[in-house]
Order: structure tokens, then C-alpha cells, then sequence
């Protein structure tokens, strides 16, 4: 059971080091039922390490990620894949199966995560396969046939095929064409606002976040420097925003570059 | 010299660190043998890759490994005037040794190095990832059905092996060579112990745990895109050679040491 006033996911103080690179340093952050959430940043400063770290794929040092008030952090093998079933995720590079045909892409989560038959789970994948704008024609093809944007819609349908009450999405319109991209865009708001999937993004595509966001967080320096609603992000009056939103080299994001 | 030491000392470390991790590798990969679900379909397509489709290459190799040995031994042999051995000696070292070493070399090659190119490629694009978010155990999935597969399938592949190359010797010495096909193919039977081919079942079945450990393992923890991989592939065909080449003397020992 699970009280609507308690967010959704909500991550406390959380660390990250790669040798001695700080990724993450004491972040903090909340995420509602039913929002929509897109964590912005310029490209290493660890936005798919925070997903990894609240899907469970990275073990941060320190810090508490709740989803649903549970504690998350260093569960066991067996409550994790409890919990994944709650949960999809897009991953930037689609990350489809090579070995497997289309709708067997989108159906493995219902047949080997949940141990539905074979046929019943064909159906929900054609029929996931049809919400992302594919026919049939494509479900017996293997992902190396398929465009990037046919890739990124089928590894989409298999996101959503167990109707989970999470999905992340990881740099959703990365390497697409703006038309693709916006075909996405709509296929990721039709997910979240039709079913009121709980939904956190990343990105640095400021169209594709504004589109698809509910509230934006910036993420700089291992924490969040400001979130608000997107609408607000504007006016945010924070230095590090503004200079990311207009994409100026100058300000107080600096990269380090060595001269020619 | 405390700087040689030293140097001696972190690489006797990092060899025990590498054979700890390995270790709790295969240990965190069989412990899902014990509860469903068991993913058969992932299974029975290793047990027909590394099996059916090793045959041709297995196959030369044991019948010109066989021809070669009838050969080499009857060269030999003549010297003592002791030609009549070949036959024995054929069917023993090929039983004994022979079969399942270069069945396991042949193996470690084709299926160690593409089980460590496939499951590397599935770790540095994030399939691997993906099939945790997708609530399966990748252990489960990927490692378990590829060791029982290895662990079942090369006794199979050993067994044909061991035909082939007996019959490899059959042709030479009864073609070339001029014995009487009766007479060599009763010396074949007349000193093989059903020891000499269970010892070379019982290796193969090590070798077959081997290589596809050593696949999965090191495909497993690749890193760092297609060098990785390329990397990870030739770490498992040499780690899994020199192994099978350690524990054939192991077992060796276990069986035939008096």
C-alpha cells in the first residue's frame, strides 16, 4: 500500500565515487506519484549514475533511496528483482537483445521476469509494439534491422510492456532526428499521462525536457542545484540553469579545456 | 630488493584476488541452479552451440590427430621392433589424453572466445543492465546454462571425438601402414579399461566447466567498449587453455597415480 502524500521515490544524501572522481556528493531528491521528473546536466556529471543507483545497478558508498518507503539500498538479490518488477527503463542505446526477435525483446520481462506463456505474452508485446506506431511486420525482425528510432520505439514498448509504475528514461531522444525525437517525446508523454506512470528522465535536451517534464532538476557538481517546475525553469534565477538553457561557454559551468 | 619483493608480493596478491572473484563468480552462478525459474530454452541452445556445431572442427582435428599418432608410433615403435602396439597406443592416448585435451583447446577457441565476445558486447551496451531491469538475474540467465551446457555437452563431444580418432588410426594403420583390419581392431579393444574412457569423460566434463567459465567470466566483467571485449576474448581462450592444460594433470594424477 502506498500513502499519495509520501513521494514516490525519494533519495537522500546520496554518494558516488569512481576512483576518486565524485560523481555524486550528498544528493538529494524526490520524485511524486505520477510525475514526471527530468534530471538535467551537462554530459559526466552523473545523471545515468543516479538512475543506475536508484534502479540498483550501482551500489552508491552513502546516502538512502526509498521507492514506496522501502529501503532499496543493499537489498538482496531476490527483494530487487521483487522491486524491478515495479519499475522499466529506456536505456540511451536502446539496449535491446541482438539475440532475439522484436516482440521477444518486449515480451522478456513478461516471460522470464514474470513467467507469463509464451503466447500471452506475444499478444501484450504486438499490442505494445502497435502503441509505439510499429506493425506486426517488424515483430519478427531482429533490433540490427531496425533504424535507431524503430530501436529506441521497440526498447520504449518493452519499457512499458509490464505496465510497471516506474519508468526511467535515459537520454530518450539521444541520436534522433528532431521529427523522431518528437514522435518519442509524444509516445513518452502518452505513457506517463495516460497510465500516470511515475516517470524520471534524464537528459540535456532542453525541447525533449520541456515537453516531457512535469519538474525539472538540475544536476551540477554531484548535487541538485535547483528543481522546479518546468514551466518556472525560465525565470529560475539560478546561474547554473540559465547558463545551461542558453548554452553559453560562458559562466559558472566551466569545462576544462587546454589550449591548442 | 624490498622494491622486487614487493613487486612479487602484489602479483601473488592480485593472482589470489582474481582467483577469489572467479571463485565467487561460479559460486554466485551455480546457487541459482536450486530455484526456478530455470530458463531451458538458454540451455538447450548452448547444449547445440558449443555441441552440434563443434562437430566439424572436433572431428578433423581428432581424425588427423588419430592418423598422425598411428603414424608417429609406428615409426617409433619399429625401432624395438614393437609395431604391433600401435593399435593400443592409438586407442589409449586418444581416450586417455588426446580426445579430451584437444577437444577442450578446440572448444576453448570457438565457444570460450564467443561466449566472451557475446556476453561482453551485451556488458559494454547495457543489455546486461537491461536484463536486471527486467527483474532476471543475468547469472541466471546468461552464466548457469552456459556452464551446465559446457559441464554436459563435452563429455558428448569427446566421446565422438574419441571414435573419430581411433578410426583416424584404424585408417592409417590398416591403409597405409598394411596391418589387418581384425587384428588392429581387436588390439584397439583387447587393453582399453572402461577407466581409460571414463578418466577422459571425467576431464572432459572439467574442461567443458572451464571454458565456459572462463567465457562468461571474463565477458562478464569487460570494460571499455570493443577493446574490452577484444581483450576480454583473449584473456578467456588463454586462461581457459592453460587451465584445461593444469587440471588434465590433476586428474591425471587422481586416476592413473599409483
Amino acid at each position: 500500500m502506498t500513502d499519495a502524500s509520501l513521494p514516490k521515490i525519494s533519495v537522500r544524501g546520496l554518494t558516488k565515487s569512481f576512483g576518486r572522481k565524485r560523481v555524486l556528493d550528498g544528493l538529494d531528491i524526490d520524485c511524486a506519484t505520477g510525475e514526471s521528473l527530468v534530471v538535467i546536466g551537462g554530459s559526466g556529471t552523473g545523471k545515468s549514475v543516479l538512475v543506475k543507483c536508484i534502479l540498483g545497478l550501482l551500489e552508491p558508498e552513502k546516502g538512502s533511496i526509498r521507492i514506496d518507503s522501502i529501503e532499496t539500498v543493499g537489498l538482496r538479490r531476490a527483494a530487487r528483482e521483487r522491486l524491478m518488477q515495479k519499475s522499466g527503463m529506456l536505456f540511451q542505446g536502446s539496449a535491446l537483445f541482438d539475440s532475439l526477435s522484436v516482440w521477444e525483446n518486449v515480451a522478456f520481462g513478461l516471460i522470464h521476469g514474470r513467467g507469463m506463456e509464451r503466447l500471452a505474452a506475444k499478444e501484450i508485446a504486438l499490442a505494445k509494439l502497435a502503441a509505439v506506431g510499429l506493425g506486426p511486420e517488424a515483430s519478427d525482425l531482429r533490433p540490427a534491422e531496425l533504424s535507431g528510432g524503430m530501436q529506441k520505439r521497440v526498447a520504449l514498448a518493452r519499457a512499458i510492456a509490464a505496465e510497471p509504475e516506474i519508468i526511467f528514461f535515459d537520454e530518450p531522444t539521444t541520436g534522433l532526428d528532431p521529427i523522431m525525437a518528437d514522435v518519442i517525446n509524444d509516445l513518452i508523454v502518452k505513457c506517463v499521462r495516460e497510465v500516470g506512470t511515475t516517470a524520471v528522465s534524464i537528459t540535456h535536451d532542453l525541447v525533449s525536457a520541456r515537453k516531457i517534464a512535469d519538474r525539472i532538476a538540475m544536476l551540477h557538481g554531484g548535487r541538485i542545484v535547483w528543481n522546479g517546475p518546468t514551466e518556472e525553469i525560465d525565470r529560475s534565477g539560478n546561474p547554473f540553469v540559465d547558463q545551461f538553457i542558453n548554452g553559453r561557454a560562458e559562466g559558472p559551468i566551466q569545462m576544462e579545456i587546454r589550449g591548442l | 630488493m624490498l622494491t622486487f619483493l614487493a613487486a612479487i608480493g602484489a602479483v601473488f596478491l592480485a593472482f589470489l584476488a582474481a582467483t577469489g572473484r572467479l571463485v565467487v563468480f561460479a559460486g554466485l552462478a551455480l546457487s541459482t541452479a536450486f530455484t526456478p525459474p530455470f530458463h531451458l530454452r538458454v540451455f538447450l541452445s548452448e547444449m547445440v552451440n558449443i555441441g552440434y556445431f563443434s562437430l566439424p572442427v572436433v572431428g578433423l582435428t581428432a581424425v588427423f590427430t588419430g592418423m598422425v599418432l598411428a603414424l608417429q608410433s609406428h615409426t617409433g615403435f619399429s625401432r624395438f621392433a614393437a609395431e604391433g602396439a600401435v593399435a593400443t597406443v592409438v586407442v589409449l592416448s586418444i581416450t586417455r589424453e588426446l580426445g579430451p585435451v584437444i577437444t577442450g583447446l578446440m572448444v576453448a577457441g570457438r565457444v570460450g572466445a564467443a561466449m566472451a565476445a557475446e556476453i561482453g558486447t551485451m556488458r559494454v551496451t547495457d543489455q546486461i543492465d537491461a536484463l536486471t531491469t527486467l527483474s532476471t538475474d543475468p547469472l541466471r540467465y546468461l552464466v548457469l546454462p552456459r556452464l551446465v551446457a559446457g559441464l554436459i555437452t563435452l563429455p558428448m563431444l569427446v566421446l565422438v571425438a574419441d571414435i573419430i580418432g581411433v578410426f583416424g588410426g584404424y585408417l592409417i594403420g590398416v591403409y597405409k601402414l598394411g596391418f589387418n583390419p581384425e587384428a588392429y581392431l581387436n588390439r584397439t579393444q583387447q587393453y582399453l579399461e572402461t577407466i581409460d574412457v571414463v578418466s577422459g569423460l571425467v576431464k572432459a566434463a572439467v574442461f567443458g566447466f572451464i571454458v565456459a567459465l572462463m567465457g562468461c567470466y571474463h565477458g562478464y566483467y569487460s570494460r571499455g567498449g570493443a577493446q574490452g571485449v577484444g581483450r576480454a576474448t583473449t584473456y578467456a581462450v588463454v586462461s581457459a587453455s592453460v587451465l584445461i592444460l593444469v587440471s588434465n594433470y590433476i586428474i591425471t594424477e587422481a586416476f592413473f597415480a599409483r
